[in-house]
């Protein structure tokens, strides 16, 4: 094996902040939506679908810089808010309340079962000979962000384990003699490009909003992008500082937004509103009608409005149920605007 | 554009030297060089000058596993230790990564190094051998700063690569504003869409200018980055006003009806004499092909037939699915080793092996105490819809039919179905759709399917069985669904004559029998015909006559046949 000259590790070559999100030039939607989702996690979780470079993976990666701080139990491997909530397999050392980065934990597409629910700790198996439980991804992930690059090639049994979780919170492990469980809470984005394959219809439910995104035409907007990529590149100290600031007064919006919702008031008329509109355009179950609304109400609280009004439920409605539809293969315009066309006739 | 004393083949190997030597001065920025040569001495010649490159180079293959790129548990060593001992992974050290085989890159590797090559600490050479219907995957080729098309170039042409002169940092190397609107204009112009290209193109410009020792970006280097970066991404000629087009110039593919006023509006602010738009413009317009468009439309058909493949179509193997209990087995490097049970199985002998052994060490391990794992997967079934597009046919059903795919195709994720669509119209029949689960390329090809035409029904049930033994040979389970309304009038030689023609259909029905593949007939004929009664009772496959079917009966009717 080539080994001999011992190369700098990739890790200590460069570590440069990621591409600052309020950087990204046009791309509205998707930005919007990434933002809602991190005023309510609840809303939960972000489609990105769309062309080659168009900033799919920059604006995920760059949402870290986004989210504000969570309190989290020092020792804790699923970063437990308070020691009574962490796992009892868990050997705590430190029980310290400290303030960490929300986590935004990467899914390589490689990842093998174990690397994703956890597994026997081999390590200690073997030269301890003790039984302990390694954590995987998921538990790394809660209370934070899992994000799944090129999530349209994830292997099937991966996303089956996935959708169980997603669901139900909590991963359970019952496999080489170990039986553990713990909270795995988080918001799932996923990016990927449809022309290399489709996403199965169990897994699109599971994402609260989806965004299809384009290269953008302009040429202004273009030229600008060159222009801020190679500043980033080129002139980095400068670039960060500058925005920066522009991404902190973000994260303020969005706690002021986080406070606001709160009392954020929703009429009984956009309660009917919702349904109408999941009723003409067919979406099934009702987890149409709830994301609408959560979303919407974050939209609404975002915009520092102290009511939900339907304009808040007409921006919201392409990206919270085009996904949702039954597909019309006859239907040649596309889902987005399939959920326009209903929106105009409903909404008014 | 050629210099005296220049054959085309010189030209293309100078600009391939200049490629590296811009690789050479910034290859993490600009992720490297997609080359498309067959293997050979040219080839050697060039892959000898990568050693100019400042990062070590490291080999992979197509096939590589995980553990092999990002590092995992050195089994072998392990074992013999007692202890874990791990490997690094090919990827943990910046490096030169040396793709052989590239068109043979499954999707899963190319999302992977998709992901390493956006980290920007790599450079990615990719070797495609590749003929007409296989190359690197879009995403992969999309990342990478050069394309580069050896197969004109004779040996004679080529120089040894020199080394790469000492050149200035890039990053120090100023840029005018102006540039990075002619760069997004000049992108535009030529139908290139994705936005890497035009910052790889100011990346390439920028390094130019470096390894000259300038300190600004110059017309000279701006037309080398044009001619480099997107002279091989041109989807189209780039529309001119003030001359006339070159005369093998096919007339543009006007996709983007902006483009016309974009131009317009786009020369008047450029009256900057520095470096006039058209000068940069003309100079990739004489390294396009006169073939560009044919170039084009066959490059998409083949990557949409890779694509088409999807993440599903390899299904052999002992490396996926669900997990069965473990097997002895040996370390043979084809089949994963279960640790645990490994242990587990080499347990109870601990206390007498290391009593006999005479060897101080934590753990014993014999061969006969390995394990290895095994999975089970349930094979993806294959749909081949075999649809009549003759004149007979195309008025009553063929809207229908291609509504009914689409149906089939939107809940085929959920059942493990890819689909396949196969037309006959004609003389012939064509493979219009291979095997896939892409909706969004289902639903183009089936735009685009014409009808009309003679009815060559054995030549369609002829491709049928090609498809469905290619499928099958996939790992995937194969089932024909015939659309017709029976009256087969052209022969499989391609002459019209009705008796011999139902023969031929029925010759063909029954070699599609003795091979096993279950099959389907709908009769979407007006009335039902006697004919395709007797085909598909030679076919041993359900008859359905659907007289009056709309797009949900049909997809209904095929879904109820095809359930056990």
């Amino acid at each position: 094996m080539g080994r001999a000259k011992p190369a700098e590790p990739v890790e200590k070559a460069k570590l440069m902040h990621p591409f600052p999100f309020s950087a990204i030039v046009g791309q509205d939607q998707m930005k919007l939506a990434m933002i809602l989702t991190a005023i309510d996690p609840g809303i939960g979780g972000v489609l990105v679908f769309g062309d080659r470079g168009t900033g799919k993976s920059t604006a995920v990666r760059a949402l870290a810089a986004l989210l504000p701080p969570i309190d989290v139990v020092e020792s804790c491997p699923v970063n437990s808010a308070r020691v009574e909530d962490c796992p009892d397999w868990a050997e705590l050392g430190s029980t310290a309340i400290v303030s960490r980065p929300t986590p935004v934990i990467d899914l390589p597409l490689g990842a093998t079962e174990d690397r994703v629910v956890g597994a026997l700790d081999i390590e200690r198996a073997l030269t301890r000979g003790e039984k302990a439980f390694e954590p995987g991804l998921l538990a790394r992930a809660n209370r934070g962000y899992l994000y799944i690059d090129e999530v349209n090639l994830l292997e099937d049994h991966i996303v089956d384990l996935l959708l169980d979780v997603a669901q139900s919170g909590r991963n359970v492990v019952e496999r080489e003699g170990l039986s553990i469980r713990h909270a795995a809470r988080f918001v799932l984005v996923g990016s990927g490009n449809p022309e290399e394959g489709e996403l199965r219809p169990q897994l699109l439910d599971r994402f609260g909003l989806s965004v299809e995104v384009k290269s953008p035409q302009d040429i202004e907007q273009r030229i600008e992008v060159i222009r801020r990529r190679d500043a980033y590149e080129n002139d980095n100290a400068a670039f960060m500082k500058k925005w920066q600031a522009k991404d902190a007064r973000l994260r303020k919006q969005i706690l002021a937004a986080r406070l606001a919702l709160k009392a954020l008031k929703t009429p009984e008329q956009s309660l009917r509103d919702c349904a109408e509109l999941c009723i003409a355009l067919g979406s099934d179950g009702l987890r149409g009608e709830l994301t609408l609304l959560r979303t919407a109400r974050a939209l609404a609280a975002f915009e520092n409005t102290d009511t939900l009004a339907r304009e808040h439920l007409r921006r919201i409605a392409p990206i919270a149920l085009s996904h949702r539809l039954r597909r019309d293969p006859l239907d040649e315009a596309g889902s987005s605007t399939r959920v326009a066309r209903i929106v105009a006739e409903v909404l008014g | 554009m050629m210099r005296p004393g220049m054959t085309a083949g010189t030209e293309t190997w100078a600009r391939t030297a200049r490629a590296v030597a811009l690789l050479a001065i910034d290859p993490a920025g600009l992720g490297g060089l997609w080359l498309r040569a067959r293997s050979g001495p040219v080839r050697d010649q060039l892959i000898a000058g990568l050693a100019s490159l400042p990062l070590p180079p490291r080999r992979l293959h197509p096939a590589i596993a995980d553990d092999a790129l990002f590092g995992g548990t050195d089994l072998a060593a392990t074992l013999s230790q007692g202890r874990i001992v791990r490997q690094q992974g090919l990827l943990a050290t910046a490096a030169t990564l040396i793709l052989p085989m590239a068109e043979r890159t499954p999707p899963g590797l190319a999302a992977r190094l998709c992901q390493t090559l956006d980290a920007a600490h790599h450079t990615l050479i990719a070797l495609d051998e590749g003929t007409q219907d296989e190359a690197l995957p879009a995403g992969l080729a999309d990342r990478l700063a050069f394309h580069i098309d050896l197969n004109d170039v004779a040996m004679g042409d080529t120089d040894p690569i020199p080394p790469p002169p000492v050149a200035l940092n890039p990053a120090e190397v100023a840029v005018e504003d102006s540039i990075w609107s002619d760069l997004a204009q000049i992108a535009i112009r030529l139908g290139i869409d994705s936005l890497r290209a035009p910052l790889f193109a100011l990346k390439a410009a920028r390094a130019n200018a470096a390894l000259f020792g300038r300190n600004r970006v110059t017309s000279d280097d701006l037309t080398v980055a044009c001619e480099l970066v997107y002279a091989p991404r041109a989807t189209q000629f780039p529309a001119s006003d003030d001359q006339p087009e070159p005369p093998p110039a096919p007339p543009e593919p006007d996709t983007n009806p902006e483009s016309a006023d974009a131009d317009a509006d786009a020369d008047a602010p450029l009256t900057d004499p520095q470096i006039p738009q058209d000068i940069l413009l003309e100079a990739v317009r004489a390294l396009l092909p006169a073939d560009l468009l044919a170039r084009i439309a066959k490059g998409q058909a083949a990557r949409a037939a890779k694509a088409g493949a999807g993440a599903g179509a390899l299904k052999k193997g002992n490396r996926r699915g669900r997990p069965l209990p473990s097997r002895p087995g040996k370390i043979d490097g084809t089949a994963r080793i279960d640790l645990v049970a490994t242990l587990r199985a080499a347990a109870p002998w601990q206390p007498v092996r290391r009593r006999t052994a005479g060897v101080e060490r934590i753990l014993h391990i014999r061969p006969a105490d390995i394990r290895t794992r095994r999975y089970q997967e349930q094979s993806d079934r294959l749909l081949v819809f075999t649809v009549d597009a003759s004149g007979s046919a195309a008025f009553a059903r063929l809207a229908e039919a291609k509504g009914a795919v689409e149906l089939l195709l939107g809940q085929a994720y959920a059942r493990r179905d890819h689909v396949a669509l196969i037309a006959f119209r004609g003389e012939k029949s064509d493979l219009l759709l291979p095997p896939t689960r892409s909706l969004v390329q289902t639903k183009r090809r089936l735009a685009a399917l014409p009808g009309g035409g003679g009815t060559p029904l054995a030549s369609g049930l002829k491709m049928a069985l090609e498809t469905a033994l290619l499928g099958r040979a996939k790992g995937m389970t194969p089932t024909i669904a015939l659309l017709t309304d029976g009256r087969a009038n052209i022969c499989l030689d391609g002459t019209a004559n009705r008796a011999a023609a139902a023969r031929d259909a029925l010759h063909m029905a029954a070699v599609l029998r003795a091979q096993g593949i279950p099959a389907l007939v709908i009769d979407m004929g007006t009335r039902p015909e006697p004919g395709l009664k007797a085909l598909a009772d030679c076919l041993a496959a359900p008859y359905i006559a659907l007289p009056r079917a709309d797009a949900g009966r049909l997809s209904a009717a095929v879904s109820a046949a095809l359930e056990p």
